[in-house]
């Protein structure tokens, strides 16, 4: 007996992992659930058939879409993290000691119980005593926040479904009201290659643009997201990701990552031509 | 078998006629979408393959005998009313209908003057003569309320010939009248009671509505089912009390509908019919609940004014619908058509319409939590990025009309065109209007103010969007001779 797991990349391509078994589904007010076992990238997690993390390929994504604002952000004390149900953003944020207090906003309650269930290995520490968790919708949360943040990550799902509001300008002007005056935003900003993605990455972008005075983009290599060119935005109201960021002081830290390092970081920025032209397009 | 609710009688019949499948040598020529694939690829086999022509198994609009009967007939209970007709030309052809029922050339109707163009649009096709009964107007909100009892007595005195009484049930700001009381008074005089229930399908199956028109014993009622009912676009209910003749208002209707009525519009009347019988009231229950939610989070943003049953007088506003939520936008210094492109241009979010000073956001049986949050949300951005301190704004100011003639002799009168400057002083034979929500500023026969042509300027200014005028940018008025 041979079971798949295939997730549509286009309506010409798909992308399947052989599972090994099936652990947990359920339907929750908001999507379907599913945690599988497979042999080549161990435990999964996808949320209405699209792929969430793997063991394998998640300290790509987590370590990325964090440590890349911590480390240019001088003294990030409060920190927003909206999504990022499954605990991986805050396993990484709490590795920084001066951090004071981590909000997560997840919209579905049931996507952090069934991480912790079946996932430890990133919803680890979601239980340390500087992070306080608000299950209710992110756009709703962050209309009430006023210059309170000095770091908000942005770990949403795709711009259709549950997370659609993540991808508004509404959403990111709000962002920008939520932060202090030299706080940073970061988001998941899907992937230049095929058209759709890149249609709405460019939509993204586009409203973030409008929404902050810098707006960059950085990239890295995710095997298991759609082509495995994945992007995120880096927006902030005062410092440059590459030109105010502070090598030195990072590397003192002494974080030992397993993608991340101060070089990459830099280069990180560094885009392909056809997706620096796509970015352009919308600026 | 007895059919109940549960049944969509034209529903049923078109998925055994696809069932069939019966070659097709008749109307359409697209026969089942295989004669234009780019658009069977559009819009999908399933629509194109039961875009059918009338025939003895799915019956016709135009003398129903079979299926579209039996769904008239539920639609009918659905309702509470005497008879249900299906209408396909919009709640616009509804509304001609029934004045073309209760009035003929030169009969007197009295209706509010914030009706719907199609309501004047009838006056011209049957000559019949306006008795416009002022509405009453709340001067901070800028908006028209609903007919004070009052002035419907005033105009029933003076009028004691006319033949209807028109009635908007709600406003398209969710504002009512005292329906019951002027339906009193109407066949008291022996006078017809029709009303626009345009914006009121949901009276019928929500709780804590206010009162529809069949409860409230009127005689003819226009509801568009596509609004916040659920249906096709262009998909209307006539509905119809014990004291109409149905036979002849078929015969009414005929006049000016299609022969090819369209099955998609009409098995999506008979979906919702049945879909809104079954559980319209849960369903305009959350409605409710959302535009509750949206009121009071939009008032804590502060500046802006969602108003709710507050409004309520005892008289010229009897009663408000809770399911819209409009919202008064000058104390943040935009109009409210500003908000409305700030809305769209800005945050992807398309609003039913914008007026000088209000918002409406049209709430329905289609609404998501998550959309309310988003709406609230750019609601507060644009607070927070556009909002200044409102002076010089211009409200909505009702403009009494002055009649010189009726819509229909100045409609086909001998004309010139001026331009808008010029024609102050003169008699109007065209309409104009903001669309929406499509009341008239000016309509054939009346009189050319100063203040109209200033609000007209302003409206254009503003950026709203004037429609109804020969001239397509609105800078010359068609003027009796």
């Amino acid at each position: 007996m041979e079971l798949w797991f295939t997730e549509r990349h286009t309506p010409n391509v798909k992308f399947s992992i052989k599972v090994d078994r099936q652990l947990y589904t359920a339907q929750s007010e908001f999507q379907r659930i599913d945690v599988f076992d497979s042999k080549e990238f161990g435990r999964f997690l996808t949320l209405d058939g699209y792929m969430m993390l793997t063991e394998k390929d998640e300290f790509i994504y987590h370590e990325m879409i964090t440590h890349v604002p911590m480390a240019v952000h001088p003294n990030p004390k409060n920190i927003l993290v909206i999504g990022a149900g499954d605990g991986g953003v805050i396993r990484e944020l709490t590795r920084y000691s001066n951090v004071e207090s981590i909000d997560l906003v997840e919209i579905d309650e049931l996507v952090i119980e069934v991480s912790r269930k079946y996932l430890p290995s990133t919803a680890c520490c979601l239980g340390d005593e500087r992070v306080h968790i608000f299950c209710e919708d992110g756009v709703k949360f962050i209309r009430r926040c006023d210059n309170k943040y000095d770091v908000i990550i942005v770990d949403s799902t795709d711009p259709f479904g549950p997370g659609e509001s993540l991808f508004t300008k509404e959403f990111y002007g709000s962002c920008n009201k939520a932060l202090r005056d030299d706080g940073i935003m970061v988001n998941q900003h899907e992937s230049p290659f095929y058209d759709e993605d890149a249609l709405a990455m460019q939509r993204a972008h586009r409203k973030i643009v409008e929404s902050f005075p810098i707006s960059r983009v950085y990239q890295a290599h995710i095997p298991t997201y759609p082509s495995g060119h994945w992007l995120f935005g880096f927006a902030s109201k005062k410092y440059h990701p590459v030109h105010d960021f502070n090598s030195v002081k990072w590397n003192m830290l002494g974080l030992k990552t397993k993608y991340y390092n101060t070089k990459l970081h830099a280069g990180a920025f560094a885009l392909p031509n056809y997706v620096e032209e796509m970015l352009r397009e919308v600026e | 078998m007895a059919l109940s609710q549960v049944n969509a009688p034209i529903y049923e019949a078109l998925r055994k006629f696809r069932r069939m499948r019966i070659v097709p040598f008749d109307v359409p020529g697209h026969k089942r979408g295989r004669g234009n694939m780019e658009l069977t690829e559009f819009l999908g086999e399933d629509c194109m393959n039961v875009d059918v022509n009338s025939m003895k198994p799915l019956d016709n609009l135009c003398h129903p005998v079979s299926v579209i009967k039996d769904a008239e007939m539920l639609a009918a209970e659905a309702f509470k009313a005497e008879n249900a007709f299906f209408m396909v030309g919009g709640t616009t052809s509804a509304v001609q209908s029934m004045i073309m029922y209760a009035c003929k050339s030169n009969d007197k109707i009295i209706m509010p003057r914030n009706v719907h163009r199609s309501a004047i649009n009838a006056l011209i096709l049957t000559g019949a003569v306006p008795v416009y009964v002022d509405p009453d107007v709340n001067n901070q909100l800028g908006i028209s309320l609903g007919m004070s009892v009052e002035q419907v007595e005033k105009a029933i005195r003076e009028n004691p010939q006319a033949k209807a009484i028109m009635v908007n049930n709600p406003t398209y700001y969710g504002i009512c009248s005292d329906l019951k009381k002027i339906v009193e008074l109407a066949h008291a005089h022996g006078m017809l009671v029709i009303v626009d229930e345009a914006h009121g399908t949901h009276f019928y199956f929500g709780e804590n509505f206010p009162v529809s028109a069949m409860e409230a014993g009127a005689d003819i009622s226009s509801v568009s089912m596509h609004k916040s009912g659920g249906s096709l676009t262009q998909s209307s209910f006539l509905l119809m009390g014990k004291n109409i003749n149905a036979d002849y208002m078929r015969q009414v209707v005929n006049l000016t509908q299609t022969t090819s009525a369209s099955y998609l519009l009409l098995s999506s009347l008979d979906i919702s019919r049945k879909r809104l019988a079954l559980s319209g009231r849960e369903i305009f229950a959350q409605t409710v609940e959302m535009a509750e939610y949206a009121r009071s989070e939009i008032n804590s943003i502060g500046g802006y004014y969602a108003y709710s049953k507050e409004l309520i007088n005892g008289d010229s506003v009897y009663d408000f619908d809770l399911s819209k939520l409009v919202i008064y936008t000058l104390p943040i210094g935009l109009a409210g058509i500003e908000v409305y492109d700030l809305l769209r241009d800005e945050y992807d979010i398309q609003i039913e319409f914008g007026d000088l000073g209000n918002i409406l956001a049209y709430l329905s049986v289609g609404d998501r939590k998550r959309d309310i949050e988003r709406l609230i949300s750019a609601m507060a951005e644009i607070k927070r990025r556009f909002g200044k301190t409102g002076t010089n704004m211009l409200s909505q100011e009702y403009i009494s009309p002055i009649v010189a003639e009726p819509p229909r002799r100045a409609f086909y009168a001998d004309k010139i065109s001026l331009p808008l400057e010029e024609s102050v002083g003169r008699v109007c034979t065209e309409f104009v209007m903001c669309y929406p929500p499509g009341i008239p500023i000016l309509a054939p026969g009346e009189l050319i103010t100063e203040d109209i042509v200033k609000y007209i300027r302003y409206a254009k200014e503003k950026g709203c969007q004037m429609t109804g005028t020969e001239d397509i940018n609105i800078e010359r008025l068609n003027v009796l001779i």
